[in-house]
């Protein structure tokens, strides 16, 4: 088998097992509470009827193991359970929440990742100038600035003071793109700039990082102008640590999400898993925790295997 | 000493300096009570009130100073308790290697796929949200980072020469790790407590703004972000402000962060 | 002739530098260098480390390299001043008049093209050939550099062709546009002895057959002599001697060249071997997790007092063997007695005895001290850990110590970073001393240093042995470095030794064929030596 097919298929498998085994932390993860869950989710004034009831609810009457198996492929087959607070069907009320934290998702990094790679483009080409310390300066203070700090700041002033767009993201499916976009504005601009500072600082250094081979030297001295250095010899190299920089900023994209969705009362996932871990709505929270985990792991995954795909080495044994 | 330290690293450690001042002493330094309400809802600034009143009309200036109080403390513990864990298993595992290391590290893995906040809401759903177990979820989420990166920093020292003569001298486990990797380590391990820290202060704002941290009436500056934010839709910024305090904590940490960080490498690539 | 083609007038180079504890700063660091180059000439600079001799050479292409500036003077290449013109005039000349040859081949093509591609890329683009007609050179280039399939290594990757003739693909690369002036910067320095001889002579050929002149950086006089018409002695950013090779060689003026030319001429009469004081048995190793042996039945003996030089090239499996006699890589058969009694195959079951009779000196001295701990920490640790030593006695025998390896107990408070390299490797060699060893391994403990400071370091240990009747395991590829300290000599290829005894008897013909070629590989400071070794093999192999 080619060594490159070899490795890919190793990362899949990789990224299979992780995802199984992060299911079963989520599982774990809202089991190991010394004493009874039904007991802490209803709360100390609850009668024990109520708590016997909703330990049958939750199935807690069986060994945690089969539990858990029986969820995990319930999962599989996309059955998620059903809700305690309401009782509706997990699968059914999350997939439309899915599609729209999906839509602001898409958005953000449609705006956020050239725009990224532009000005990390920017950063090198002035680098130790003030375009580039400017870009630093700004980098500094994004990653130290909470995400709905942003927000309000510009739900305050462009959505309030100036009313250029709605302060809150409601957002229906009767709705045209065009109102759509006008609605999303302010939390895409958000999670665009919450994502737009690591990616930029990790796009500079990655190509710094290859402005710096001996081969760019090598370039040069052939007499090749900075547009040809960097056309045919930096890009072919930067691709593979640029790819992997918006993956892995993608993925941060995802926590960036949950915020951003309280904040600006957008009816994503986000919003979904906050309000039902306030209502301890357990069968939701896996749920949600899992979605989230497995779009994490994915776009981690696309990272590592894009590098491997990268790697002239490994494309080219010898 | 005071000399080389550049300008920006001066403002960092003078503001993080006035943050844990106001934090430690705000009992003497609160005009108000916490939870006294002394006004009428979201009164502007005036003399009485530097920073106005909050939404159910307690003095904003004396709840941000209660509030950071909070904030600092459960992000300082949750430091400490990141830190000591995960160096002393970074260390650990690097100076053992084979299944020690293996166990932990992949164990490590697992824990960092999925990401600490979505893990952090999912044991926070059956947890009773109390700051004790606020300090202990995001103590361990987050010394699996501080693992990662010591584990890192002494494999590095671990194949220095200097390590192998000190092994072959016969130095005990004890002496490499504290005499020949943890001097070499403390800078870089030093600054990441800095990021740590900014991140155990986002992390805590973030659970506490979510309704999932510090419960009321208690309060800290997410908290607190999170009482005053239905006042923006009607132009009122009172949520801004502690939102505001919660970056400037977290730049004049990380502009000292920095500067220690610089600092290393400046070091370790200097020659004679 | 009329004008050269290369003529350099009172050249100034500055850098900039970045002071852990103080702010960047510009410094000179070459401060007036005159010279010319006639056409077809080959102008050899040589220097150590710091003598600025590759940003002499990289001037010729009016390129700095980081924070270098050309700051003053003139370099005037085919008639202009190419300092006057713009990046655009710089451009034309790049990869057109000059080229340059790297250092590191591997690091110096881009992992992600073809090497053709590579090759003809500056003729290509500078307009003087067509893509088929560049082609077509480089094909009959890497045929005259000895490249094997010629027709076809152009079009692998640079990771799937081997150091050495990646080297030769630069030296292609450099005249495939068919330039006037080639700059070879220490083109052979990281190749294995072996190795080095064919690509110089490679090397020399294609600069004969082209007509084309050259610039030849280099820090082995030896290697520079082969190849030159004329030498540059620098030291320190200044010109220190120049003039014809023969001149140079066999009758340098200046102290400096004549210390560089006489280096490594220090005469070790070799002791006969008595009872040994470690013995390694048929010893057979192999890594941890591989399948197969990097050793195979390796036995030597050290007398007492005595150095045994282990010779090889990379990969011979001279440092494992290293490894398994401290005990890191325990063997997977054979045995090692150490002072007549067995060591335990590792490490950590070893008793402190054995451990203090049994010291290391590494490679670099950089890497083998702990930056956070003082010149006094680093010697007395030994002193404290083996013999209990403490306070003012300790800091007397420390004192000792640095007096023997000729610095003076001033340095006692210093850390390792404020020392030169030849300092270092003495504090790593006091250390050694202060357990009071009866066997020191030395791991080519002076290939990181500048000639005339391994001279220093050789010295030392010389002196040493004599007074402290001490044994060396040195560990070395350097034959020079052999024939100047060793009693014996094991040369080891390919995890066996093949040749071992006394060093008379080691150096004496006959020879088996590894012997022969390693010895006759490494370059001497004579003329024609090159020609007479190249000839001498033609010859050799014709009669096979």
């Amino acid at each position: 088998m080619h060594p490159i097919l070899k490795l890919v298929s190793q990362r899949l498998a990789l990224g299979l097992l992780l995802l199984i085994a992060a299911s079963a932390l989520i599982f774990i993860g809202t089991q190991i509470l010394p004493g009874d869950v039904a007991q802490s989710i209803l709360g100390q004034s609850a009668t024990p009827e109520a708590i016997a009831n909703l330990r049958k609810d939750l199935g807690l009457n069986e060994p945690a193991l089969s539990r858990y198996f029986s969820w995990l492929g319930n999962a599989l087959q996309g059955d998620l359970g059903t809700a305690l607070t309401n009782g509706q069907d997990i699968a059914t009320s999350m997939g439309k929440r899915l599609g729209n934290t999906l839509f602001l998702a898409f958005w953000a990094a449609v705006i956020s990742v050239p725009l990224a790679i532009f000005l990390g483009l920017l950063a090198v080409r002035y680098k130790d100038r003030w375009p580039d310390k400017l870009i630093s300066g700004v980098t500094l203070a994004s990653i130290s600035i909470p995400e709905f700090l942003i927000g309000y700041v510009l739900m305050y002033f462009v959505g309030v003071k100036l009313g250029w767009a709605p302060s809150v993201a409601m957002i229906n499916d009767s709705m045209t793109l065009g109102a759509k976009l006008h609605a999303i504005a302010l939390p895409v601009t958000v999670l665009t700039l919450v994502v737009l500072a690591h990616m930029m600082r990790m796009t500079r250094a990655a190509i710094l990082n290859v402005m710096q081979s001996a081969y760019i030297e090598t370039a040069e001295l052939k007499g090749l102008s900075s547009f040809q250095v960097i056309a045919r010899h930096a890009f072919p190299n930067a691709i593979a640590p640029i790819v992997n920089v918006v993956m892995l900023n993608l993925a941060y994209l995802v926590v960036g999400v949950v915020v951003v969705e309280v904040v600006f009362v957008y009816p994503g996932m986000g919003q979904y898993l906050v309000d039902h871990v306030a209502k301890r709505d357990v069968p939701v929270v896996q749920a949600c925790g899992l979605v989230f985990a497995a779009v994490y792991i994915l776009l981690n995954m696309v990272a590592d295997i894009v590098s491997i795909l990268a790697n002239p080495r490994l494309r080219h044994p010898k | 000493m005071f000399k080389n330290i550049p300008i920006s690293a001066l403002i960092g450690l003078f503001f993080t300096g006035l943050y844990f001042f106001v934090a430690i002493f705000a009992p003497w330094i609160a005009p108000y009570g916490m939870a006294e309400a002394v006004g009428d809802v979201w009164e502007p600034s005036s003399a009485k009130h530097w920073l106005g009143t909050d939404s159910i009309g307690r003095d904003l200036l004396s709840r941000m100073i209660y509030g950071g109080r909070t904030t600092i403390f459960i992000a300082t513990a949750a430091t400490i308790l990141s830190f000591t864990l995960g160096s002393c298993l970074g260390l650990l595992a690097a100076v053992m290697g084979g299944w020690v290391d293996q166990a932990i590290s992949r164990f490590v893995d697992l824990i960092m796929s999925i990401p600490s906040l979505i893990f952090a809401l999912v044991v926070l759903s059956v947890m009773p949200v109390t700051i004790p177990v606020l300090i202990l979820v995001m103590g361990l989420l987050d010394s699996t980072r501080v693992y990662r990166l010591s584990r890192a920093v002494a494999v590095d020292i671990n194949v220095m020469d200097y390590v192998e003569a000190a092994t072959l001298r016969g130095e005990g486990r004890r002496w490499i790790i504290f005499r020949e990797i943890l001097p070499n380590a403390l800078s870089p391990l030093v600054a990441e407590m800095g990021l740590r820290f900014i991140f155990a202060v986002l992390f805590v704002s973030t659970l506490s703004f979510l309704g999932l941290g510090v419960q009321p009436p208690g309060a800290d500056w997410g908290g607190i972000v999170k009482e005053n934010k239905d006042g923006i839709v009607y132009g009122i910024p009172a949520a801004l402000v502690p939102a505001f305090a919660i970056a400037t904590l977290a730049i004049s940490v990380n502009l000292v962060a920095d500067w220690v960080l610089n600092r290393t490498t400046s070091l370790k690539g200097g020659r004679g | 002739m009329g004008e050269p083609l290369l003529k350099v007038r009172s050249l100034k180079i500055g850098a900039t530098v970045y002071p852990p504890d103080a702010k960047p700063h510009k410094i000179e660091i070459v401060h007036g260098v005159d010279f010319e180059l006639e056409k077809g000439k080959v102008l050899g600079l040589i220097g150590e480390s710091g003598a600025g001799k590759s940003t002499i050479g990289l001037s010729a292409l009016g390129y700095g390299r980081g924070g270098v500036e050309l700051t003053g003077g003139e370099v005037w290449v085919n008639g202009r001043d190419i300092l006057q013109g713009g990046i655009a005039d710089l451009r034309k000349l790049r990869g057109a008049e000059v080229t340059y040859v790297a250092q590191s081949a591997a690091a110096s093509f881009n992992p992600a093209k073809k090497i053709m591609d590579q090759v003809v890329e500056a003729s290509v683009t500078q307009g003087k050939f067509s893509k088929s007609e560049a082609e077509a050179k480089a094909r009959l280039l890497f045929a005259k550099l000895g490249l094997p399939d010629p027709n076809n290594i152009g079009s692998r990757y640079p990771h799937q062709v081997s150091g050495g003739q990646l080297q030769r693909c630069m030296t292609a690369l450099a005249l495939c546009p068919e330039p006037d002036l080639v700059v070879f910067d220490e083109p052979t320095t990281a190749l294995d002895v072996t190795t080095q001889i064919d690509v110089l002579a490679a090397i020399k050929e294609a600069i004969r057959d082209t007509g084309v002149a050259a610039l030849y950086i280099t820090h082995d006089l030896a290697v520079v002599a082969q190849v030159s018409d004329h030498i540059m002695v620098l030291k320190m950013g200044e010109m220190v001697e120049y003039g014809p090779v023969d001149q140079i060689i066999n009758n340098p003026k200046e102290e400096y060249t004549q210390a560089l030319v006489s280096v490594r001429s220090i005469n070790h009469e070799e002791k006969t071997p008595v009872e040994p004081i470690l013995t390694v048995k048929n010893i057979n190793a192999r890594y941890r997790g591989t399948k197969f042996d990097v050793l195979h039945d390796v036995s030597v003996d050290i007398s007492p007092g005595q150095t045994l030089a282990v010779v090889g090239e990379s990969g011979s499996g001279k440092s494992t063997l290293a490894r398994v006699i401290t005990g890191l890589l325990p063997p997977s058969a054979g045995s090692i007695d150490f002072a007549g009694r067995t060591l335990t195959p590792d490490q950590p079951s070893r008793s402190r005895e054995d451990l203090r009779e049994l010291q290391m000196i590494y490679q670099m001295a950089d890497v083998a001290m702990n930056p956070r701990q003082t010149v006094g920490t680093i010697i007395g640790r030994p002193l404290e850990f083996y013999f209990g030593m403490k306070g003012a006695e300790k800091r007397k025998r420390i004192a000792e110590l640095l007096e023997e390896i000729e610095m003076g107990d001033g340095f006692i408070d210093r850390y390792p970073a404020e020392l030169s390299g030849g300092q270092k490797q003495r504090v790593c060699i006091a250390r050694a001393l202060a357990a009071k060893p009866k066997l020191i391994i030395c791991d080519e403990v002076t290939s990181a240093l500048d000639p005339l400071v391994a001279d220093g370091i050789l010295k030392l240990l010389l002196d040493l042995q004599k007074r402290e009747d001490v044994a060396y395991l040195f560990i070395t590829h350097d034959l020079a470095t052999v024939r100047a300290i060793a009693d014996s000599i094991a040369v080891m290829y390919q995890g066996r030794v093949v040749r071992y005894g006394t060093k008379s008897e080691v150096l004496s013909p006959p020879f088996d064929d590894y012997t022969d070629l390693l010895l006759s590989s490494v370059p001497e400071m004579k003329l024609g030596w090159l020609e007479n070794v190249i000839a001498t093999r033609k010859m050799e192999s014709a009669g096979n």
